[in-house]
Order: structure tokens, then C-alpha cells, then sequence
């Protein structure tokens, strides 16, 4: 394998100075929209900016430091760029609270917290992401349980018609968010041990080839009582998502076009079903097709968000200078509607590209990554982000109907932005592991086990 | 606050902000091609000899041919890499006929011995298991080449 990497002539360079420079960047477009925030509504720069700027540039540098002493090769362009998106996410719910008097920034502050610390945790917890392909059956059922957790009366509440929190004394809690990266987990363990036989075994039925039942069976069980337990929960966004995860993953792990075909028809199929028996689901494709049908009443949210874009033009009114507070739930699913008023489609744009580069590289570290599990997680993680991106985007952009999902690292919502960081720690992981340098046999060193294999390490380094 | 001022503001945000996106462009430029070919071999390997020169207890210190045409040509391991084959460069020189002209390679990493089939046509055997990668290679294990076996020694 020396002779491989060497003759392929080329090493990962660890890049952690270009992540730090990228992080001061990161931290500057942050606290710098705080600050514009506060001119913009106060006329003055906010009295607590040094507090606030201090907590962030901490939360950011202890999270650097771990990937620096944890993880030395992991991607350089990752935590940066989740850590700008959550920085300007904060100051757009900032911005709101002080139209509306709440307190949410805050909070959300505080759930960062808490996920830079899970970040970390994690990152020193797993040396090594193939640890998780023992745990392919646990996740799956815990993250069936998750998603059975809110429908158990007293437990669960329900929020704005779908039941998907669970409260436990003061904290609710979405624990759809957490299924989605175990979900992940167990398809990626199961596709890579059974790839091949669902690749290769089974029948040709017109020109799709379908594999053997009991190939595919445990998972498409897995999936169907996912799927169903979120329908049943009239989570629109969540099923939309994992049916697409589901897809792209099987896709990935056996290299067969014809599942997207296969797939299209099954979406199409149920989609019709779902419009025809759902009533919200109509209600959503009614204000999709034309919002202006009842601006005030089921149209108002998407027509108010639809204003704020056209009033924010191209490089929007300014922060603080807007009235994105008029926009039902702006600080969570409309959180893009925000941005677009009050800093413009330039920002919209800049956005967008950032959740594009996040993709990037999650895809990136899947096709150098060396292991058939990292590779499906990785995967499965960037489908994740983009088709959450996409639907939440589409949905405020009206280009589909609305599905309410969090915008990752944007939106105001405690158990998605800590669930999104532990995502970005497992992404950091796997191409910690692609990026690392095999190790050299023609290096000396005393410990005769130490770079014997390839095997899982215990310790990293 | 005047509206100049926070005209500047917002458009001096915007700046940071794409400022931003492209730098983090920019460095994932550099990734594209940004792996650097490792620097050649010499440089790197000068602390070698002082290792090879105190072979450890139960560690085998020379790699002989135990089967074939050439049974008995032995070379010393603080020589390593060894490479095996047909050519004159080999430290091993065969005259099997199934033996390509760089075979394998016995190398050490870590205090361990691995033999490393290098791309040969019938292949290097430990057992019955064709090479397809380093093996760590101990005391006494066959190592098939062609017709020969080799093995390390004491």
C-alpha cells in the first residue's frame, strides 16, 4: 500500500492554518452581523458585542483546537463555514428578537453551546468513524424509537399540527432530528456488507433489477417504518427527506441507475396518494400554486415571505432596516426569507453557495475516503444536507410546495443545530481518516503493532 | 446614523460575507491539486541505520532460500528492503523460471517484517494466500515465489 500511495504520489496537507484563517473569517462575518444588527435597529454598536463576539470566538477556537490535536487531517473548509452559517443564523434571530421582544438568540446561543461541546465530544469520542458500522442494528432501532417516542401520550407534544417533539420538563426536543444521522448509520452499515448481493442477485423485471427479498428486506423494512411512523405524524419535510436519503443511498451502494427510476415513480405514486387522502397536503400544494389566492389567510406566510425577497432586491434594505418579524416563524423555516429582505439575494446567493461548498465536501470526503462504510456515510450525510437545503429553499422560494424543515445551522431550533453539529464532527472524522497519509513501511519505529494494519485503531495518531 | 453610513454598512457586510465564500473557495482550490508529491525518500530515512544495527532477540536477521534451484542463497536483513527476483539488481537473485525480474520485496516498518509482492505475474504466495498487500511476514513463514520458498531466519 506504500508503494501505491507513493507511486499515486500524493498526501493529504493538513491545512489546520488555512482552517484558523478561515475561521477568524467565519467569526468576523458573525460578530460583524451582530454588530450591523445592532446599528441598524439601535443606531449603535450593541453594548454586549465584546461578551458575545468572546463566547463565539471561544465556541469557534475550542472546536479548532480539538480538530487540531483529534483530528490533524480532517477537512479545512467544513467547521468554518458551518461555524460562519451559524454565526449569521444567530444574528438574524437576534435581529428578530429585538423586532419582537423575545429571547431567542439566547437560547440559541446556548444550544450552540451545546453542540460545539457534542462536536468535540465527538470527535474525541470516535477515533475512528468505522467503529460505527458495529452499532448498524442498534441505531436503526434506536432511531425507530426516537421517532415512536412523540406519538406516547404525555411524552410527546404537539406543535403548529405535527406531532414531533417530545418535552422533557422545560426542553422539548425533536428527536426526528437525531434519527436522521442514526438512519444514516444503519443503511450505510447494512449497504456495504449487502451491496453486492443487491447489486448482482436477483431478477431483471423489464430493465430494473430488482434483488433478492431477503437481500433487501431488513432495510426496506427499516424504511417503510420510518416513512410511516412520520406520515403518520404528518411530518411532511422529515419523510420527504429520509425517502430521498433512502434512494440516494441505495443508489450509491449499488451503482444502479434503475432504483432512480424506481424511485421517481415510487414518489410520484405516493405523493398522489398522500395529496389525495392528506388535507394539508392539498392545503400546501394550493398555496404553492397560487399563494395569492388568500394573501391573508393560508397564503399569508409565503406571500409575506415572497414581499420580503422583492423588497430586499439585490443587495436587501440593510440589518435592522427590514421587517422580516411580519413573516410567521421567520426565525426557524423562514429563516432564508430573512436574509433575503434584509441583506438581499448577494447574501441569499453567498448562502446557498456555503450549504453547496458543506455538500462539497462531504461528497469529497466520501470519493477519497478508503472504506466502503465511510464512503455511504459521508453520502448519505451530504444527501442529508442537500435535500434539506433544497426542500426548505424550494419550499420559501416557492419553487415546491412548502414542507416545514430546519434550515441546518441557520434556523432557530435547538435539537437541529446540535444534531447538525455532530453530523459535521462525523464528516470531520471520515475525512480526517481519507485525508490521513497511509501509513509508510519503510518508516521505523519501535512498537511493532503500531502501524502493522489497517485495521480499527483504538487510539488515532 | 445617518442612511450613508448604513448604506456602507450593509454593502461593507456583504463584502465580508463573499469574502468569506471565496476564501473558503480558494482553499479548497488549493485541495484539488493541493496534495504535494512527499518529499523523495532520502531525507527521510537517515535515522535507519542505527536501528538495523541491534537486531532484537527472536527478531530473524536473514531471509534464505529453502526450496528450489538456488536453495541456500542467503541475504542479511539489515540490508532491507530485500528485493527478490530475477534481475541483477536483486539482493536475491533466482533462477526460476516463474520469476519475474522484481518480484517481491521483504521490508521492516515498525519492527515488523512485510513482504510486498511488487506487481510480479504468477504472484507471491504466503500459504495459499496470493499477496495483494504488504503481509507481515515472521520467523519461520513460507514465502512461495515461482518454484522458490524463502523464508526468514535467525
Amino acid at each position: 500500500m506504500s508503494a501505491n500511495s507513493a507511486l499515486m504520489g500524493f498526501v493529504h496537507r493538513r491545512r489546520r492554518g488555512a482552517e484558523l484563517f478561515l475561521l477568524i473569517l467565519a467569526l468576523v462575518v458573525g460578530i460583524g452581523a451582530y454588530a450591523a444588527v445592532g446599528l441598524g435597529v439601535d443606531g449603535e454598536v450593541p453594548t454586549n458585542l465584546l461578551g458575545y463576539g468572546g463566547w463565539l470566538a471561544i465556541l469557534v477556537v475550542g472546536a479548532h483546537v480539538a480538530v487540531r490535536l483529534v483530528a490533524p487531517y480532517a477537512d479545512p473548509v467544513l467547521l468554518p463555514v458551518v461555524a460562519a452559517l451559524n454565526g449569521l443564523g444567530l444574528a438574524i434571530i437576534h435581529r428578530i428578537d429585538l423586532a419582537r421582544d423575545t429571547g431567542l438568540a439566547s437560547q440559541q446561543l446556548t444550544w450552540m453551546t451545546l453542540g460545539v461541546a457534542l462536536f468535540i465530544g465527538t470527535l474525541i469520542a470516535l477515533p475512528d468513524h468505522r467503529l460505527l458500522a458495529r452499532f448498524t442494528y442498534t441505531s436503526g432501532l434506536a432511531a425507530i424509537v426516537l421517532l415512536i417516542l412523540p406519538m406516547i401520550p404525555g411524552l410527546g407534544t404537539s406543535i403548529n399540527g405535527a406531532k414531533i417533539w417530545i418535552s422533557l420538563g422545560p426542553f422539548s426536543f425533536q428527536p426526528g432530528e437525531v434519527a436522521k444521522l442514526l438512519l444514516v448509520i444503519t443503511f450505510a452499515g447494512y449497504l456495504v456488507v449487502h451491496r453486492d448481493a443487491l447489486a448482482l442477485a436477483g431478477r431483471r423485471v423489464v430493465f430494473v433489477d430488482l434483488p433478492r427479498g431477503r437481500d433487501l428486506g431488513p432495510i426496506l423494512m427499516m424504511w417503510v417504518v420510518s416513512l410511516g411512523i412520520l406520515v403518520l405524524q404528518r411530518d411532511l419535510g422529515s419523510s420527504l427527506l429520509f425517502f430521498g436519503l433512502f434512494l440516494i443511498m441505495l443508489y450509491v451502494a449499488t451503482e444502479r441507475p434503475g432504483w432512480l427510476v424506481v424511485g421517481g415513480l415510487l414518489f410520484f405514486g405516493g405523493a398522489t396518494v398522500a395529496f389525495r387522502i392528506f388535507a394539508h397536503v392539498q392545503n400546501r400544494v394550493d398555496i404553492w400554486l397560487d399563494p395569492f389566492a388568500d394573501p391573508n389567510g393560508n397564503g399569508y406566510q409565503l406571500v409575506q415571505a415572497l414581499y420580503g425577497f422583492a423588497w430586499g432586491g439585490l443587495v436587501g434594505r440593510g440589518l435592522g432596516e427590514g421587517m422580516p418579524q411580519r413573516v410567521p416563524y421567520v426565525e426557524s423555516d423562514f429563516i432564508l426569507a430573512a436574509i433575503g429582505e434584509e441583506l438581499g439575494l448577494t447574501a441569499v446567493i453567498a448562502v446557498l453557495l456555503l450549504y453547496g461548498l458543506v455538500v462539497e465536501r462531504a461528497l469529497r470526503a466520501a470519493l477519497i475516503s478508503r472504506d466502503g462504510f465511510g464512503k455511504l456515510v459521508a453520502t448519505g450525510l451530504a444527501a442529508v444536507f442537500a435535500l434539506q437545503v433544497f426542500v426548505v429553499v424550494g419550499g420559501v422560494t416557492r419553487l415546491i410546495p412548502l414542507t416545514g424543515l430546519t434550515t441546518p445551522f441557520l434556523s432557530y431550533g435547538g435539537s437541529s443545530l446540535v444534531a447538525n453539529w455532530v453530523i459535521v464532527a462525523i464528516l470531520l472524522r471520515i475525512s480526517d481518516q481519507a485525508r490521513r497519509p497511509l501509513p509508510d513501511l519503510t518508516a521505523d519505529a519501535d512498537d511493532p503493532d503500531e502501524q502493522a494494519t489497517q485495521v480499527v485503531k483504538v487510539v488515532p495518531r | 446614523m445617518s442612511e450613508l453610513t448604513l448604506f456602507l454598512v450593509r454593502i461593507a457586510y456583504l463584502a465580508i460575507l463573499w469574502i468569506f465564500v471565496l476564501s473558503a473557495i480558494s482553499v479548497i482550490r488549493s485541495d484539488m491539486f493541493g496534495a504535494r508529491v512527499p518529499a523523495p525518500a532520502a531525507p527521510g530515512k537517515q535515522p535507519k541505520p542505527p536501528k538495523t544495527s541491534s537486531p532484537r532477540r527472536g527478531q530473524p536477521t536473514q531471509v534464505a532460500v529453502v526450496q528450489g534451484v538456488n536453495t541456500g542463497i542467503t541475504a542479511d536483513l539489515s540490508q532491507a528492503p530485500i528485493l527478490i527476483g530475477r534481475g541483477n539488481d536483486a539482493a536475491i537473485r533466482l533462477d526460476d523460471d516463474y520469476v519475474s525480474t522484481r518480484h517481491a520485496r521483504i521490508v521492516s516498518s515498525g519492527g515488523q517484517w512485510y513482504v510486498e509482492d511488487l506487481g510480479s505475474t504468477n504472484g507471491t504466495y504466503l500459504g495459499s494466500q496470493r499477496l495483494t498487500q504488504p503481509v507481515p511476514v515472521g520467523l519461520g513463514s513460507q514465502i512461495r515465489i515461482g518454484k522458490t520458498i524463502v523464508e526468514l531466519r535467525k
